[in-house]
């Protein structure tokens, strides 16, 4: 009965255009393997193999998949209150390098509080670089765009100078966080035959509830969308739009420290000095619009991501594919869901043609 | 004798709701045919079939009485069916003549021949009495003139059929004759016109015949000169219509709303607001009689709080509401009804049931601590959907896909609902038919029997003379006179609205 009236409430139409998407990206990366020679039915089939039959690529997917939801999150939010963010891939190296910095600075605390500890300062400093730009719009009209771009630069080059003068070890880097801040696990990476796999994954499923319950089931929720969706009505509606945009930009903007907290003290358990950015924080643009802003979906895609770059690495030692191929694929995943209206166009060509006959 | 247009059975069904169920339209060579129903009843559905933007379910059309499929607009161009829309599809930036000619270019050796398009732009203009300039740019000429060139868009095309879809929302009174005059002459040099309206006055003086249409069914298709406007009108609605008359006694009660001396700023610094005093009293329905742009936004919008007080004061039921909050306002006891209903009433991507709670979703019993509780709204949504008869599949359906009336009743449910003390309706009933006029007039009405303040503001005089106990007539941002409904008249409101005191030069 439940599973029923659920099952009623999705408009297909909506998953269609992610789904078909996927679908046509991955036919035209094979379209294009075959074409300089290569077998796509061998790539394809290593990548499936891998993620799901060695315990070791599965458990890098997971863990792939951690900052890339963050990161999707971080948009999707953003976009459910009208708003783009950009930045989030700066809040993410502002969270990443906070939460190593407070793991270092504070490592002689026990687990249980330099642990969380370090967590929050990561969220908490993607929170102040997601602030920044949301009091600039609300107070003077800056568009959160143009702001947001510029703080992922202030982002990339102070966490480069922070670094080199305050936490610098050889390598480029900074020291290696202590054991009582770190996320990984002995168990974790046993289970997976020594993947990276680390206790993030508990964060990133907190983060997908966190979203849904905060959008939907609160009065804040209820107000940052009506904002989003109407900032002349909710404000005749007696709502202060200017402080659900901040708000929206700071929450956004946890989600992307959350994600940098998650690199910092999972996967590297260090942060390298930056020359350029990291990636994520634009591929989380991706994930939240094929995942169509919804946390569920952000997930699902970030697992799709994950998996492509994951199993892509085993697709070139067993079918020779070059693994930059990949990226064409997410690339071109990401052109389909782009042009969603000439999916839907051809939708509703195939059914007319289906009435006439 | 074949029809210029004959539709015949034709069904349309939407997901949840049938829009066209067996309608049968026939319009003859030469005639203005009014298509006539209230909002919502299928009017634009069955217009957009015939035009190719939908495919119906079931049904034929027949053209000049050859049978037609019409799958794109472009093939109902290529039959001589032309549509003025509602909303002008003009590019403002371009001339008027680029407009017209747009998608079908005069050209020489390739290239667009401009000087030829101005030329067949004045000759048509000329041919049908359309007066325009084909050099002026959109942006610079009258909403009537915009409307024209959208005709003569039709007409360039080669159409003898033209769709007319509610072409008088947007015009003023006298663009509204003029356009009149347009489609006599139009029929006069051959062509056939539709007219899609539900304004009762358009038809008896523009229209031959009338098809009258339903909750997407076919009614009746009568001639103008056998029958009269009440018939029409309770052949549209279904029943006899009542019109609503202010017929409680005037017992003015305690003072609501008390305006002291206010001053407002507009957005170019403009003093709007000049020296205005006002009071409304419980029981009252005070309106605000005034022409267009001489104050009255931001008179609302400065007791709503949307809008900054530069001097003097406003209360609320004697409280000083003067340049609060708007949330502190609406909790002091303010309703408001807004003048654009879809960009300042409702959130049109959210659902009618959200709506519902738009200024009332933090407090109990809609939420606790915070947490929204959705069954309680959506149990309120579906009492006020029943009790205001909104027309809507479900309190799910987003506030977008209902039509105007529909969504202007979602509005006035909430906030009636909220019981508040004073109650301001800015152009409540604009654009709506006479099914949901009546209605919202009753619930107007019913508040001040119950004691409410009610502070209304239209620019129809007849919405005015009808409902008020009081009309306050505003003019360049102060109130000019106020006067007795029963011991005036339209004359003498329209010199008043004009800046002429009674008595005085």
């Amino acid at each position: 009965m439940k599973v029923n009236a659920f099952l009623k409430k999705i408009n297909w139409m909506t998953l269609l255009i992610p789904v078909i998407s996927v679908v046509l990206g991955l036919v035209c990366g094979a379209v294009i393997m075959f074409a300089i020679g290569y077998n796509p039915l061998l790539a394809y089939q290593s990548i499936i193999e891998s993620i799901f039959l060695q315990p070791y690529y599965g458990g890098e997917t997971i863990r792939a998949m951690i900052p890339l939801v963050l990161a999707g999150l971080a948009v999707a939010f953003a976009f459910r209150t009208g708003l783009f963010n950009i930045g989030v891939e700066g809040q993410l190296m502002v969270g990443w390098f906070a939460s190593v910095a407070c793991a270092i600075i504070f490592g002689h605390l026990p687990k249980f509080i330099l642990l969380p500890m370090s967590v929050v300062a990561g969220g908490a400093a993607g929170a102040l670089w997601g602030f920044i730009p949301g009091l600039l719009k609300a107070r003077f009209k800056v568009h959160e765009v143009i702001s947001t771009i510029m703080m992922n630069y202030i982002a990339l080059y102070t966490t480069a100078y922070l670094i080199k003068n305050f936490l610098y070890t050889e390598g480029e880097r900074t020291p290696t966080i202590p054991q009582a801040a770190s996320l990984s696990s002995a168990f974790l990476a046993n289970l997976t035959q020594g993947s990276r796999l680390h206790w993030g994954f508990v964060v990133a499923i907190i983060a997908v509830t966190a979203m849904w319950f905060m959008l939907w089931k609160t009065t804040k929720g209820y107000e940052l969308r009506a904002v989003g969706f109407s900032p002349d009505a909710s404000e005749y509606a007696g709502m202060n739009v200017g402080g659900n945009i901040i708000l929206s930009l700071t929450i956004s903007g946890i989600f992307a420290g959350l994600a940098g907290a998650m690199e910092g003290l999972g996967t590297y358990q260090y942060m390298t000095i930056n020359s350029a950015f990291t990636g994520i924080g634009f591929n989380g643009i991706a994930v939240a619009l094929l995942g169509l802003n919804t946390p569920v979906g952000v997930t699902l895609a970030g697992a799709l991501f994950a998996g492509l770059q994951t199993g892509g690495m085993t697709m070139q030692s067993n079918a020779g594919v070059p693994v930059e191929l990949i990226q064409i694929i997410i690339a071109l995943i990401i052109f389909f869901v782009g042009s969603g209206y000439v999916i839907k166009w051809a939708a509703d060509r195939l059914k007319r043609k289906g009435h006439k006959s | 004798m074949s029809y210029a247009i004959e539709m015949r059975h034709i069904r349309k069904e939407f997901p949840g709701i049938v829009a066209n169920d067996n309608i049968t339209l026939q319009v003859e060579e030469g005639e203005i045919h009014a298509l006539f129903g209230e909002n919502g009843a299928g009017k634009s559905t069955l217009m957009n079939v015939l035009f190719g933007l939908y495919q119906p379910d079931q049904g034929e059309i027949y053209v000049h009485g050859k049978k037609a499929v019409i799958n794109d607009p472009n093939e109902a161009t290529r039959l001589g069916i032309g549509m003025v829309h509602q909303h002008f599809m003009l590019i403002d930036k371009f001339t008027v003549a680029e407009n017209i000619i747009l998608g079908r270019e005069p050209r020489k050796h390739g290239i667009l021949d401009l000087a030829k398009a101005v030329k067949l732009v004045k000759e048509l203009s000329e041919k049908y009495g359309l007066d325009v300039d084909p050099n002026k740019k959109v942006e610079d000429i009258t909403v009537g003139m915009q409307q024209r060139v959208e005709i003569l868009k039709t007409l360039y095309r080669g159409s003898d059929i033209i769709i007319f879809d509610e072409p008088t929302a947007v015009l003023t009174p006298i663009e509204i004759q003029e356009l009149i005059v347009i489609m006599k002459r139009l029929v006069k040099e051959g062509k056939s016109i539709i007219l899609i309206t539900h304004k009762l006055k358009e038809i008896f003086e523009a229209c031959d015949r009338c098809t009258v249409i339903r909750r997407g069914r076919n009614i009746d298709t009568v001639a103008i000169s056998e029958t009269n406007p009440s018939d029409l009108a309770s052949m549209m609605v279904g029943r006899k219509v009542n019109v609503q008359i202010n017929d409680a006694p005037y017992e003015p009660k305690e003072r609501i709303l008390e305006i002291d001396h206010l001053n407002v700023l507009d957005s170019r610094k403009v003093n709007v607001i000049k020296d205005l005093n006002l009071t409304v009293h419980g029981g009252e329905i005070l309106g605000i009689a005034g022409v267009d742009g001489n104050g009255q936004t931001e008179l609302i919008e400065a007791i709503a709080g949307l809008r900054k007080v530069r001097d003097g004061s406003i209360k609320i039921g004697g409280r000083d509401v003067t340049n609060q909050k708007t949330r502190k306002i609406i909790e002091a006891g303010l309703g408001y009804i807004p003048e654009d209903r879809q960009k300042h009433g409702l959130v049109l991507d959210f659902s009618v049931g959200e709506n519902m709670v738009l200024q009332t979703y933090y407090k109990k019993p809609y939420a606790q601590a915070g947490i929204l509780k959705n069954k309680v709204i959506t149990k309120k949504a579906k009492q006020l959907i029943e009790e205001f008869d909104v027309r809507t599949p479900n309190e799910k359906t987003l506030a977008r896909s209902l039509s105007g009336g529909n969504q202007q009743k979602v509005i006035v449910a909430r906030e009636v609902d909220r019981s508040p003390q004073l109650l301001i309706a800015a152009q409540p009933t604009r654009g709506l038919d006479i099914g949901a006029i009546e209605f919202i007039h009753g619930k107007l009405l019913e508040e001040k029997k119950k004691g409410k303040a009610v502070l209304l503001v239209s620019f129809e005089l007849d919405e005015i003379l009808h409902l008020s106990d009081r009309i306050a007539v505003i003019y360049e941002g102060h109130i000019i006179d106020i006067v007795n409904p029963k011991e005036t008249d339209e004359n003498e409101l329209g010199l008043l609205m004009a800046g002429r005191r009674k008595g005085g030069a």
